[in-house]
C-alpha cells in the first residue's frame, strides 16, 4: 500500500520503533489520564452513599467537591433574629393600613420581616419592588402585582411550614423562607411552565414526547410529565401490576398501565433526581420499583412532596395567572409560572443543604399569631 | 511478529473480478454493478465489491423496505414543522409512535399512529423478502439453510416485538416506537412496567446466550489466527483432513479446560448460541403482559427473587448527617 521508495527506505533503515512507541504511548497516556483528571474531576474524590442492605447495589455516587463544598448561596443568605415582645405593644395591623398577613406582629418584628424580605426577594429594587417608588404613607396600596403576589406567597410559605412538617422537617427542624426558593432573585430559579404539545402533525402521546426540551430534561421522554402528576390532585404515578398476572389491556382497563404511562413516570423520576442529585436508589430499590417493602424513608418524603407541590401550584401558584403582567406568563401558554422540586432544592439532596430557615422567623410558620421563644 | 498484532487483514488479492458461474447464459442478468476493487474493503473482507444479485426478492425488499425508511423520516420532519436544521438537531429524539391503546387493534388517523401502521406494514414486507431471499439465494447456490434460519430466529423476535405480542395484546399501541432514543425509552421502561425483565427466565437465558456468543466468537477466532501458521484457517479441510493445525488448536483447549471443540463442532456451537439469543428473547417478550405481568412477583412466587435483611437509607446510619457523611 506503500510507494516502493518508501518500503525500500523502510527495508535499508532497520530500526526498532518499539522502544520510541513505548515511549510516545507512555507519556501520551498520562496526558490524556492528566486532562481527564483535570477537567472531569478526580475519581477517587467520589464517594458512594450507601442507601439500602448490603448485596443490593443501592448507593449513590457524590464527588466530594460537590459534597463538602458549601452552597454558596448560603452565605449570601440573611437572617436576624426576632424582637421578643414584651406584651402591650401596637400590633402592625392596628399602625398600617390594609395589612392582610403577618397583622400580630409587633412593629419592630414586621419591619425586621419586611427588611428581610426585601434581602431575599428584590435586595436591589428594594421596598419599592413591591411598594412602588411613592411615601411611606402610602405603602398600604395594593397597585403593584408584586405586593399582591408577595402577600400570596407569604400565605404560601406559612401553609408549607404549618401542614407539610411531613416534607419540609422531616429529617430536622428545617422549614422554609422566602429564600428556600428566590435566593435574591425577583423570580425563583426553576419554575416551570406548560410547553406541550411539543411535535407538530402528531396527536396523542406522539405529540408530547421524543423533543429534546428543558422539561424532559433533555430526555426523549415525555415533557407533559409536570403537567400531568404535579398539578392534578387525582394523578397516580405507580405503573405496576401488584400480582403476577392481572387481567386486562394497558390503556383501557382501569388500573392496567401502558407502556407510555411508565415513560411519563420515568419522565417525572427523572426530573426528581436530577433537582435532588440523587438516582433511582436514593428511594427505591431498582430489582423492584413498586414494592414498599423496599422503599428508603425517602421515598415517604418525596411522596408526601409531590402532593405539597400540587397543593402549592393549585391553590397558589396557578390562581395567581390574572395578576401576574404578561411577562411573568408562560412563552407558550402565558400560563401562570408553577413550582417543582427544582425550584427549592436546586439540585441538593436538602435546599441549602438542610440549614435552618425557620429558627428566626416563627412568624412565616404559622397563619395565627407568632409564638416566640 | 508484527502481523498477528494486526486488525486487518494481511493478504489482500485484485485482479480481474469475478464474475460467477452463468450455467444458463442467463444469469447475469439479475447480477447488476460493474465490480471493482477497494484496497480499503480488502482491509476487513474481500477487496472486491459487486455484482449484486437482486432477484425479485430482493428489489421487493429495497423497495419496501425505503418507503419504510422515508414515511419514518418524513414524519419526523413534519413533527419539527419541515425544519432541516431541528430536523438534524433531534434527529436522535425523534420517532414514529404506535397508536394509542384506545385505537386497539384497528387503523388510527394518520397523524394518531396510521403512518405507522402503514410504515410497519411495509417494514413487514421488506424484512419477510429479505429473509425469503436469503432462503433462495441459498437454495440457488445449492447450500443448506444456515443463514436462513439463522436471520429467521432475529425475525422471530422482530415479529414478536412488532407484530405477534400486540395482536396478543389486542393493541397496536404495544409495539415499539421508530426512533433512536425513543426506542430504547421503551425498552426500558418495558422492563419497568412488567416489574424488571431481569427476572423473566427467558430474557436470563438470552442474557447467557448472547454473552456466550461474544465469548465463543472472541475463543474461535483467537484459536484459529492462532495456529494461522500451521494452515488452520482453511478450517472446511481442516475438518475432515485433521492436520497439525487442529491438533495444536485441540491440545491447547483440552490441556487448558479439559474440553474442546473440534473443527466442526465449534461452528455449531457458535450457530446455537446466536440462534438460541433471540429465539430464547422472543419467548420472554412474547409471555410479559400475556402470561405474566409483574416478573419480580413471578419470581418471589417461585422462590428466586431473595430478600435481603436490613434496613433501607438514612435510618440505619442513626443520624441524616451520618448518612451523607457529616458527621464529625
Amino acid at each position: 500500500m506503500f510507494p516502493k521508495w518508501f518500503d525500500k527506505w523502510n527495508a535499508d533503515n532497520p530500526t526498532n520503533i518499539f522502544g520510541p512507541a513505548i515511549a510516545v504511548g507512555v507519556v501520551g497516556g498520562a496526558i490524556f489520564a492528566a486532562a481527564l483528571i483535570v477537567t472531569w474531576g478526580n475519581p477517587y474524590q467520589t464517594e458512594s452513599m450507601q442507601t439500602g442492605p448490603r448485596g443490593t447495589g443501592m448507593s449513590v455516587p457524590e464527588y466530594n467537591v460537590a459534597r463538602t463544598a458549601a452552597d454558596p448561596t448560603i452565605e449570601a443568605y440573611y437572617t436576624e433574629e426576632p424582637y421578643i415582645p414584651e406584651g402591650g405593644e401596637e400590633l402592625a395591623k392596628d399602625i398600617y393600613e390594609n395589612v392582610q398577613v403577618l397583622g400580630d406582629l409587633t412593629d419592630d418584628n414586621f419591619n425586621r420581616v419586611m427588611l428581610a424580605m426585601t434581602q431575599w426577594v428584590s435586595p436591589e429594587e428594594g421596598c419599592a419592588y413591591c411598594h412602588g417608588d411613592v411615601d411611606i404613607s402610602e405603602y398600604g396600596s395594593d397597585d403593584l402585582y408584586t405586593k399582591v403576589v408577595s402577600r400570596r406567597m407569604i400565605q404560601m410559605t406559612q401553609n408549607i411550614n404549618e401542614n407539610w412538617d411531613g416534607h419540609v422537617n422531616a429529617v430536622a427542624e428545617v422549614g422554609v423562607n422566602c429564600y428556600t426558593c428566590h435566593r435574591g432573585q425577583n423570580v425563583p430559579s426553576d419554575i416551570w411552565f406548560n410547553v406541550t404539545p411539543v411535535n407538530e402533525a402528531a396527536g396523542g402521546w406522539a405529540a408530547v414526547q421524543n423533543r429534546a426540551t428543558p422539561m424532559s430534561t433533555s430526555t426523549s421522554l415525555p415533557s407533559s410529565a409536570l403537567e400531568v402528576y404535579l398539578t392534578d390532585y387525582d394523578s397516580e404515578v405507580n405503573v405496576h401490576d401488584l400480582e403476577s398476572r392481572v387481567a386486562g389491556v394497558p390503556g383501557l382497563t382501569e388500573d392496567v398501565h401502558t407502556i407510555q404511562k411508565t415513560e411519563m413516570t420515568f419522565s417525572l423520576m427523572n426530573y426528581f433526581s436530577n433537582s435532588l442529585g440523587v438516582n433511582c436508589v436514593f428511594c427505591h430499590n431498582s430489582r423492584a420499583f413498586y414494592d414498599a417493602a423496599q422503599y428508603t424513608p425517602q421515598w415517604g418524603i418525596a411522596q408526601q412532596g409531590r402532593q405539597m407541590v400540587i397543593e402549592m401550584n393549585q391553590e397558589y401558584l396557578i390562581p395567581l395567572k390574572d395578576t401576574y403582567p404578561e411577562n411573568r406568563l408562560g412563552p407558550i401558554y402565558a400560563d401562570a409560572p408553577k413550582a417543582a422540586c427544582r425550584t427549592c432544592h436546586k439540585g441538593y439532596q436538602r435546599p441549602l443543604q438542610g440549614m435552618n430557615m425557620t429558627a428566626d422567623w416563627p412568624e412565616l410558620t404559622s397563619s395565627d399569631a407568632p409564638v416566640y421563644e | 511478529m508484527i502481523e498477528y498484532q494486526n486488525i486487518f487483514t494481511q493478504v489482500q488479492v485484485q485482479g480481474n473480478p469475478e464474475w460467477g458461474m452463468d450455467d444458463s447464459g442467463e444469469m447475469l442478468q439479475e447480477r447488476v454493478g460493474k465490480p471493482f476493487f477497494s484496497t480499503l474493503a480488502g482491509f476487513v473482507g474481500n477487496a472486491q465489491i459487486g455484482p449484486i444479485y437482486l432477484g425479485w426478492t430482493g428489489m421487493v425488499s429495497l423497495a419496501t423496505g425505503l418507503i419504510w425508511f422515508v414515511i419514518v423520516g418524513l414524519n419526523m420532519l413534519a413533527q419539527v414543522g419541515y425544519s432541516i436544521p431541528e430536523f438534524i438537531r433531534q434527529l436522535f429524539w425523534l420517532a414514529l409512535e404506535p397508536p394509542s391503546p384506545e385505537y386497539g387493534l384497528s387503523m388510527p388517523p394518520l397523524d394518531e399512529g396510521g403512518w405507522y401502521i402503514i410504515a410497519s406494514l411495509f417494514l413487514l414486507v421488506s424484512v419477510m423478502t429479505w429473509l425469503l431471499r436469503s432462503y433462495l439465494l441459498a437454495a440457488e447456490h445449492k447450500m443448506g439453510k444456515h443463514v436462513f434460519w439463522a436471520f429467521a430466529s432475529a425475525v422471530w423476535l422482530f415479529l414478536v416485538l412488532g407484530l405477534l405480542r400486540p395482536v396478543l395484546m389486542g393493541s397496536w399501541s404495544e409495539a415499539v416506537p421508530y426512533g433512536i432514543f425513543p426506542h430504547l425509552d421503551w425498552t426500558t421502561a418495558f422492563s419497568i412496567r412488567y416489574g424488571n425483565l431481569y427476572y423473566n427466565p427467558f430474557h436470563c437465558l438470552s442474557i447467557v446466550f448472547l454473552y456466550g456468543s461474544v465469548l465463543l466468537f472472541c475463543m474461535h477466532g483467537g484459536t484459529i489466527l492462532a495456529v494461522t501458521r500451521y494452515g488452520g484457517d482453511r478450517e472446511l479441510e481442516q475438518i475432515y483432513d485433521r492436520g497439525t493445525a487442529t491438533e495444536r488448536a485441540a491440545l491447547f483447549w483440552r490441556w487448558t479446560m479439559g474440553f474442546n471443540a473440534t473443527m466442526e463442532g465449534i461452528h455449531r456451537w457458535a450457530w446455537w448460541f446466536a440462534v438460541l439469543t433471540p429465539i430464547t428473547g422472543g419467548i420472554g417478550i412474547l409471555l410479559t403482559g400475556t402470561v405474566v405481568d409483574n416478573w419480580f412477583i413471578w419470581a418471589q412466587e417461585h422462590n428466586f427473587a431473595p430478600m435481603y435483611d436490613g434496613a433501607y437509607g438514612y435510618e440505619d446510619y442513626g443520624s441524616y448527617e451520618a448518612f451523607i457523611g457529616k458527621e464529625n
